[in-house]
């Protein structure tokens, strides 16, 4: 059984590994890198809370 | 649900979600430490005796408190993926900022290589148990690190809320054992003789040595601060997480110890690979020891799920401040992650799991650890001086300043000294990479740097500027 487990996990982590980096490529193809890498921490506390007494 | 967030100027931007509260920072924090309950602070024990396990325990449990007393405070007010390395880059500097998020890469990625070797040797010893020797452990390594990577890449809420679940079954199985224990539930009854009887085996120089694995215990309940981005209320949400998740891990502590310390003899325990499915084995009473392999495999997981989450962010975070190559400061427009991140990271984490032996990528992940709280020692002070109370608003005000940050510095030079006994060399050779990794940061990286972007904190200027 044990032996068995060892390929399962083997054709599970492949599967795993496959679905990122399938996913990651077609989200690279489909939106623009810009957008992707827009990001801003400064924007994002800003619009949530204001550090002033 | 809205998937682009539309700037003042009129461009979309695409931003993590805000989608977490109070009871996914607590399974963040206690997710990734727990597992030091499990396994590897019962070396503390091996190193000085009983007592000197109880008091690395408690030592650790004052320095963790420091630790999650002064990260609230911060936190709530510098509340940005990335934690500690925020608040370093808003605080100290960029190059301190450099080296805490390295510090908070290495640490995560190694404690998440040592929970999948974990993994695999717990699954070993089933399969021995069954009479299958020799089990391929590389396939089920493998497929912890996959699995998570890919429940991460997938969005934070069902990663956490997976941490929730398995961390507090694994919690409750500690507390299960000790009641269990004190009802009579046992067939060994508890034995604190050795106390009494051999006290300090190796003399007062064995508590300090001891201190190393203590830090076992409480290591990476900082790590809540990562969720800053990701909480619906940071203020809020992060300095009840973390304080609760300390509470927690002071309980837990504490049980494990007088549980493990007293069902087994102290020789045992100092070597043993998981003390508290042992001290389950010993009571001979099968539920328990089901539940606590369960514990045992569930903390495991939660805490390599956990390093996962806190690894990606800090990485991504440094690469949006352009500290390292812009690609990597992504965040997938669907699940909100950011997932070239989690992806880049996976690898590096197998070839610690698959290559290195598991005390020396422990240490490592200590030593990182050590060198982040000692960052905080002086970020603290130096946040207090530059923003006094009155002015900015904190979620948190912890008490006694600067009372816990010298405890907190005191603390961990003891820590270093530890570290140094047993493991000098990692340490030096640890010290030696962060100061090339200064060099070249300075020297060559920070020119790509935009720098009037990453100090971006709707902040009044600092006090005396």
């Amino acid at each position: 059984m044990w032996n068995l487990l060892e390929y399962a996990a083997w054709a599970l982590s492949a599967l795993f590994g496959v679905l990122m980096v399938a996913d990651l490529i077609r989200i690279d193809i489909t939106y623009d890198n810009e957008l992707l890498i827009s990001s801003r921490e400064g924007e994002i506390e800003a619009t949530a809370e204001r550090h002033e007494i | 649900m809205q998937d682009l967030a539309s700037t003042a100027a009129g461009t979309d931007r695409i931003r993590l979600l805000r989608v977490l509260g109070p009871s996914h920072v607590w399974a963040l924090g206690v997710g990734i430490v727990l597992v030091g309950e499990y396994m590897g602070w019962n070396f503390s024990v091996g190193k000085g005796g009983m007592i000197a396990g109880l008091m690395a325990c408690w030592v650790a449990g004052l320095l963790y408190t420091c630790v999650a007393m002064i990260d609230s405070e911060v936190t709530s007010t510098v509340a940005a993926a990335g934690g500690q390395y925020a608040q370093a880059k808003h605080i100290v500097g960029p190059l301190m900022a450099f080296n805490v998020g390295l510090f908070l890469v290495m640490a995560y990625t190694m404690l998440e290589a040592a929970n999948a070797i974990t993994v695999g040797f717990l699954l070993d010893t089933v399969a021995g148990m069954q009479g299958q020797a020799g089990l391929h452990q590389q396939p089920f390594i493998v497929l912890a690190i996959m699995f998570l990577a890919w429940l991460n890449y997938r969005g934070v809420l069902a990663t956490l809320t997976f941490n929730l679940v398995i961390t507090a079954i694994a919690f409750i199985a500690i507390v299960a054992l000790f009641v269990s224990v004190q009802f009579g539930a046992s067939a060994v009854p508890l034995d604190f003789s050795a106390i009494t009887s051999d006290p300090l085996p190796y003399g007062w120089v064995g508590i300090v040595a001891s201190l190393h694995f203590g830090l076992w215990y409480y290591l990476g309940i900082e790590g809540t601060c990562q969720a800053a981005e990701e909480v619906r209320s940071p203020a809020r949400s992060l300095p009840y997480g973390t304080m609760a998740g300390i509470m927690t891990l002071l309980i837990a502590a504490t049980m494990t110890w007088y549980i493990c310390s007293g069902l087994m003899p102290w020789e045992y325990l100092g070597q043993a690979g998981t003390p508290l499915f042992d001290a389950a084995r010993v009571t001979g009473n099968t539920s328990l020891m089901v539940l606590l392999f369960v514990g045992t495999a569930f903390a495991t997981l939660a805490s390599a799920n956990g390093c996962i989450n806190d690894a990606s962010r800090a990485w991504f975070s440094m690469s949006r401040d352009r500290y390292l190559p812009s690609w990597f400061g992504a965040v997938h427009p669907v699940y909100r992650t950011p997932y070239r991140a989690i992806v880049f990271l996976v690898p590096i984490a197998l070839i610690f799991a698959l290559g290195a032996p598991l005390d020396q990528v422990v240490t490592f992940s200590i030593l990182s650890g050590l060198l982040g709280y000692t960052f905080m020692t002086f970020n603290m002070v130096m946040f207090r001086n530059k923003w006094p109370l009155d002015r900015i608003k904190r979620g948190y005000v912890h008490p006694f300043h600067p009372l816990p940050t010298i405890v907190l510095l005191i603390l961990c030079s003891t820590a270093y000294f530890a570290v140094f006994l047993g493991y000098g060399t990692q340490l030096s050779a640890m010290m030696c990479f962060y100061i090339v990794a200064s060099l070249w940061f300075h020297f060559r990286r920070y020119k790509f740097v935009r720098r009037g972007d990453q100090f971006t904190m709707p902040w009044p200027k600092p006090q005396g500027y």
